[in-house]
């Protein structure tokens, strides 16, 4: 008789021809549009080894709806409103940019008032995007609470903003040449009892998951982006300044009133996911110290500098000029013929297009999971690179 | 360095580039087979620094024949901007690629080509970007007809 | 017995995680957060799969290549499935409607839709009055399997003491003076 003993590595390796382990090949996986932590139509393809990740190629265009040649079309009142539909997160700081070049190219000169409020409202508006960030990177690693608390929050600074303005997302409010209505009466107050209520929720978000342990793990050197990949990709905003660069607009080219306020701007030194997170809460709290400073001091004017029907016609040339929003920097240029209401040609130059490639460079050799948490924490918004 | 200085310093780089006139920031034209020199010059030396590529698209000047090719650039050392164009045909729209120079080239390159059809040389992987690989035409030329599009009456 | 089983159908719609733009944030995220809370109407799973779904609300624009994957999906969702297309872009292209050379206009230019949520972005509270109708269309046992055309007008139910001619009559008169003086009163 002839009994032998086996076991289970013998009886994996029994089927497979030689005496070598297991072998592996690599394979494509896809990502799809459609995907419950891709922040929009965004189609990723893995290349897969196992469970790391050796390759990543996004795919894009599932969202684009041609906005820069419809701006050919449109006039230059008229773009401003398709201007709040690129990064939805952040449409009043849009809708600044692109009525700051109309007004740099036509010579429009603004007040004090008009400046004062643009300020106020983009940096609410910085804070409403990073609590709609923070929700959702907290969904994105596994733990639902941050998302409802940080809408909880979110929804109580759309009301300030709706009683003004009159849309919670789509604002068109900054219009080239002022504003489009005037600030409401109830504006201070409520800004100011929104803040007295924000400043402890802030705190409230970093027990809640800056000190948890497991957020902290999943994020603490995962995704390295060193300084010099992060200028050569031509990163802007939370991502570059988290890898140890210093270049924010509001200090180095400042516009509106940010010349006249003082605050910080956060600088990592690592490069890694925990630092783009820590950098985007500290902004936070540096906004909530810029409205601060700004909001009882609202000088007296008028809203709109020109009078509404004049048909306004630049001259001839290219021209260009960038806000800092919250993901980065959007930049509009623009090319008039010196004939005609039309812009001849009008470019965005997009944070998030920039942002989006930085993850060809940082996700190569991680998990798929770390590869959620590294998208999470470059805060795509993928209408604004497809345009 | 402030504008005039900075357009002072760049045109001694090589003959041939010229500022550009009628445009906010300062600007230059150069030509286009100098482009890649011109453009290591520009990012590799000391004073000049230029290690962003903020942004590069095109603009389509159907009437004289011309695409201009736009190039801004950003030196985060010293903090100044500038803009640099090169006219190339509209019939053969052939240019070099930066992309050895800063990494994001790649992709902006991919957009024009995308929307304008313009064709880069050594380029690592030149595809459409935005519009499906069987897409016939380039949206942003100004005699782009498509059937699909509705004109909006007046 | 038919009525119990809509009853339950339309109290417990399971709807797909599908937001391409906009729309995507207030419809799906804004809705199904703390304050609009989605889940009182039973539709808080949302499931990313959609074999496991049953409402399809298609939130953003859908775009020519994006549109053969719309139409996977829904055809991979089982029977009996709804739609739901909210905002403007859903609904006939919306603000890209002109000059734009990918925009499909409409999502029922792809699949069928019932129920039609106009805004850009539609307010939460205005995806759950579209909601709430196609419970009421779902209870009442019909839905809407070929675009644009309907055995009967579907309401959701009025408020007491208001019908529909005034409605219309309203909504006439504010049209009239709006031409007349312009939008924003002659202010831009």
């Amino acid at each position: 008789m002839n009994i032998s003993v086996s076991s289970l590595e013998r009886r994996i390796n029994h089927g497979i021809c030689g005496e070598g382990p297991i072998a592996t090949e690599e394979y494509f996986i896809n990502m799809g549009p459609q995907h419950p932590s891709t922040h929009g139509v965004l189609r990723l393809l893995l290349k897969l080894d196992g469970e790391t990740v050796r390759e990543v190629i996004p795919v894009l265009g599932y969202i684009h709806r041609g906005i820069e040649k419809m701006g050919e079309k449109a006039g230059y009142r008229q773009f401003v409103h398709l201007s709040d539909r690129i990064d939805y997160l952040s449409s009043l700081m849009n809708n600044w940019a692109v009525s700051m070049v109309i007004e740099k190219a036509a010579n429009i000169e603004l007040n004090d008032r008009i400046q004062t409020v643009r300020t106020i409202l983009a940096e609410l508006q910085r804070i409403q995007s990073h609590q709609l960030w923070w929700g959702v990177l907290g969904m994105d690693l596994g733990a639902f609470t941050p998302f409802l608390y940080g809408f909880r929050d979110r929804e109580k600074l759309s009301d300030v903003l709706e009683k003004t303005i009159g849309a919670r997302l789509t604002m068109n409010y900054i219009q080239p040449g002022g504003l489009m209505f005037d600030i409401d009466s109830d504006f201070v107050k409520d800004v100011k009892l929104f803040m007295d209520y924000f400043k402890p929720k802030l705190a409230e978000y970093e027990t809640l998951v800056s000190e948890n342990i497991i957020i902290k793990e999943r994020l603490r050197g995962i995704g390295v982006l060193d300084a010099k990949s992060a200028v050569s990709l031509g990163t802007t905003g939370p991502v570059l300044r988290a890898s140890g660069v210093m270049y924010d607009l509001r200090k180095s080219e400042p516009y509106g009133m940010y010349a006249k306020t003082a605050f910080e701007v956060p600088v990592g030194q690592s490069g890694d996911s925990l630092d783009r997170y820590l950098v985007r809460i500290v902004e936070m709290r540096q906004s909530l110290r810029i409205v601060e400073q700004l909001i009882d001091n609202i000088p007296d004017g008028k809203y709109f500098v020109m009078k509404p029907a004049v048909k306004i016609k630049p001259p001839e040339g290219a021209y260009y000029s960038h806000v800092e929003t919250a993901r980065g920097i959007l930049g509009v240029f623009m090319v008039s013929d010196g004939k005609g209401s039309k812009p001849y040609r009008i470019h965005l130059r997009t944070p998030n297009f920039n942002n989006l490639w930085a993850v060809t460079a940082i996700a190569p050799g991680w998990r798929i999971a770390d590869l959620v948490a590294i998208v999470s924490s470059l805060d795509l918004v993928v209408p604004d690179i497809d345009r | 360095m402030d504008a005039s200085e900075l357009i002072s310093t760049v045109t001694t780089i090589r003959p041939g580039i010229s500022q550009r006139e009628k445009c906010n920031r300062p600007s230059v034209v150069i030509e286009s087979v100098n482009l890649l020199d011109i453009m290591w010059s520009l990012q590799s030396r000391e004073d000049l620094g230029f290690d962003m590529l903020l942004s590069h698209t095109a603009v389509d000047w159907i009437d004289e024949g011309w695409f201009e090719l736009v190039y801004l650039l950003y030196s985060t050392k010293h903090g100044h901007y500038l803009m640099v164009s090169t006219f190339i045909p509209r019939e053969s729209p052939v240019i070099a690629t930066v992309s050895p120079i800063w990494k994001i080239a790649e992709w902006q390159e991919r957009e024009v080509y995308d929307m304008f059809g313009v064709l880069y040389e050594d380029h690592p992987d030149l595809r459409r970007i935005f519009l499906d690989d069987d897409w016939e035409g380039f949206p942003l030329r100004k005699d782009y007809k498509d059937d699909f599009m509705l004109e909006r009456p007046e | 017995m038919d009525k119990i089983i809509n009853w339950a159908r339309s109290n417990s719609l399971w709807p797909l995680t599908f937001g391409t733009s906009c729309c995507a944030i207030e419809v799906m995220m804004a809705a199904g957060a703390s304050r609009h809370d989605l889940a009182r109407f039973g539709a808080e799973v949302a499931r990313p799969s959609p074999r496991q779904a049953d409402l399809l609300v298609v939130a953003g624009t859908i775009v020519k290549k994006m549109a053969p994957r719309l139409k996977m999906l829904y055809e991979q969702m089982c029977e009996p499935k709804y739609v739901i297309a909210t905002g403007s872009c859903a609904i006939s292209g919306g603000p890209f409607m002109y000059h734009s050379y990918t925009t499909v206009r409409g999502a029922d230019e792809i699949i069928p839709v019932d129920v039609y949520v106009p805004g850009c972005p539609p307010r939460p509270e205005g995806f759950f009055y579209g909601l709430l109708m196609l419970q009421k269309l779902i209870r009442e046992g019909e839905t809407v399997r070929k675009p644009r055309m309907r055995k009967k007008p579907v309401l959701a139910a009025l408020p007491p003491g208001l019908t529909l001619s005034q409605i219309q009559e309203e909504i006439r008169m504010e049209l009239e003076t709006v031409t007349k003086r312009g939008l924003f009163g002659g202010r831009i």
